[in-house]
């Protein structure tokens, strides 16, 4: 198998600006997203994330220039998520240039969804971005919507089985538990869900050193890291990301 | 100077491709989306993108055009075919319990599923493409160059003489090909970055060569 493991910066879009913030909190403009995806793309970055945090629902119109404008530029894989509901929602961010569209807690709340807008796309542009939670009683995770401030009680594992069937092109799965604490990747349930469905999982929360992205490659067996804030603040460049995990033996793109 | 139009038959993401061909695009060639004959047969280069699934693209491609015409125009000049727009001109495809396709280039569309490995479908991300002849649309671009993919079926051509370059995924497949007038990549040049846009940059230098 010779396709490469991808690195993803993620960047949280507000309003059209990227911003940069730990948990919404002191949340501060960091910049133009065309310069910042041109920069990545120029670094090698394999793909970008966009994450569209507008708080309010009228104003979420700026991601779409956001993503026109970047398409202009960037030739890279651009992945567009956050409050995405409905195949409109879907039709408008793939016709500005996005490629790929995480779909959460829609999905969640009516599964059909992501059958509906697969059978319209296909199933390469929907990623299901799963939001989990571990139950240290019960020994499982649990499926969280509502940027995790909602708890579905739904298992992680049977979710993630569910939207592959339904569909969905790829598994975006993020932590809660590690979300933004640079401790690491929840590494068993990244191998719990990665060995267990046969799309791409893309393995998310948690990212705070080299260590930690070549773990969730090779112990935790995703096929893709996204990470904001180790890119936001450089304290690792792509490039160095790519070098360290290549002397441990992971394919990277250089 | 090129007149380049791209066929939009309502599969996927044009917009990407329309953009790339922009950026490489010299002051005097010009590239339209459309799907008009009339522009297809005015243009220089025709470019034919898709995604999703080969039966829905078929039957788009049949209810925007006639066959035999469309097949005769898009023999006549430059063609790129990206994705979908490569499986279109294989004969058949075993997708969707089996779909007749365009039958430009002899051969089958089959899946990766039929290789019986724990392989993540579809094949998406990044991935080499090993030169299997010398041609000028590899001008500028290293042997072994990475290209993004990202598709769960792939081509089996009778005639080894088509292939331009090879993949290894689960096993190594034909990953672009090239007869006549006619060039069809399975990866994403619009998608692959700097060697993406060389890539276009030197199909749109290409006038096709005669057998």
């Amino acid at each position: 198998m010779d396709v490469a493991k991808r690195i993803i910066p993620c960047l949280d879009i507000d309003q059209g600006r990227v911003v940069k913030g730990t948990k919404f909190k002191e949340i501060k403009d960091a910049g133009d997203p065309v310069e910042i995806a041109k920069r990545y793309d120029y670094e090698n970055a394999d793909e970008i994330t966009f994450l569209d945090i507008t708080a309010t629902h009228e104003k979420r119109k700026a991601i779409i220039d956001t993503v026109e404008k970047v398409a202009e530029e960037v030739f890279i894989p651009l992945t567009v998520g956050g409050g995405v509901s409905s195949f409109v929602d879907v039709h408008n961010l793939l016709n500005a240039g996005a490629d790929k569209v995480t779909i959460n807690s829609a999905a969640v709340e009516n599964p059909n969804l992501i059958n509906e807008i697969t059978n319209k796309t296909g199933r390469q542009c929907i990623v299901a971005a799963i939001d989990v939670k571990k139950n240290n009683q019960t020994q499982t995770w649990e499926v969280f919507t509502h940027g995790g401030r909602k708890n579905t009680g739904n298992d992680a594992f049977k979710w993630a089985k569910d939207v592959e069937k339904r569909g969905a092109g790829e598994i975006l799965l993020t932590s809660m538990d590690r979300d933004g604490t640079k401790q690491g990747f929840d590494i068993e349930l990244l191998n719990l869900i990665s060995s267990n469905v046969n799309i791409p999982v893309i393995a998310s929360g948690g990212a705070g050193s080299l260590d930690h992205l070549k773990d969730a490659i090779i112990l935790g067996k995703a096929d893709a890291v996204l990470a904001a804030s180790i890119f936001h603040y450089s304290i690792f460049t792509i490039k160095e990301v790519k070098d360290y995990l290549k002397t441990h033996g992971v394919l990277v793109r250089e | 100077m090129a007149e380049v139009v791209i066929i939009d038959y309502g599969m996927g993401n044009i917009h990407s491709v329309y953009k790339a061909v922009k950026n490489v695009l010299d002051k005097n060639s010009n590239v339209k989306v459309s799907t008009s004959f009339k522009d297809i047969k005015n243009s220089s280069h025709i470019i034919l993108p898709g995604q999703g699934a080969v039966g829905s693209c078929m039957n788009n491609i049949s209810q925007v055009f006639d066959l035999d015409e469309f097949k005769n125009h898009i023999t006549k000049k430059p063609f790129l075919g990206i994705c979908m727009g490569l499986q279109a001109v294989m004969s058949f495809s075993e997708e969707d319990e089996g779909v007749q396709c365009l039958d430009v280039i002899t051969g089958k569309v089959t899946g990766f599923k039929s290789l019986g490995k724990n392989l993540k479908i579809p094949h998406m991300g990044w991935n080499k493409v090993e030169h299997t002849s010398n041609h000028n649309i590899w001008q500028d671009i290293e042997n072994h160059s990475y290209f993004y993919f990202v598709h769960s079926y792939y081509v089996e051509p009778e005639d080894p003489k088509v292939v331009l370059g090879t993949t290894n995924y689960g096993k190594k497949f034909t990953s672009i090909i090239q007869k006549n007038s006619m060039i069809a990549s399975q990866f994403h040049p619009e998608k692959s970055s700097k060697n993406g846009l060389q890539f276009l940059k030197n199909f749109l230098n290409w006038e096709g060569d005669i057998e």
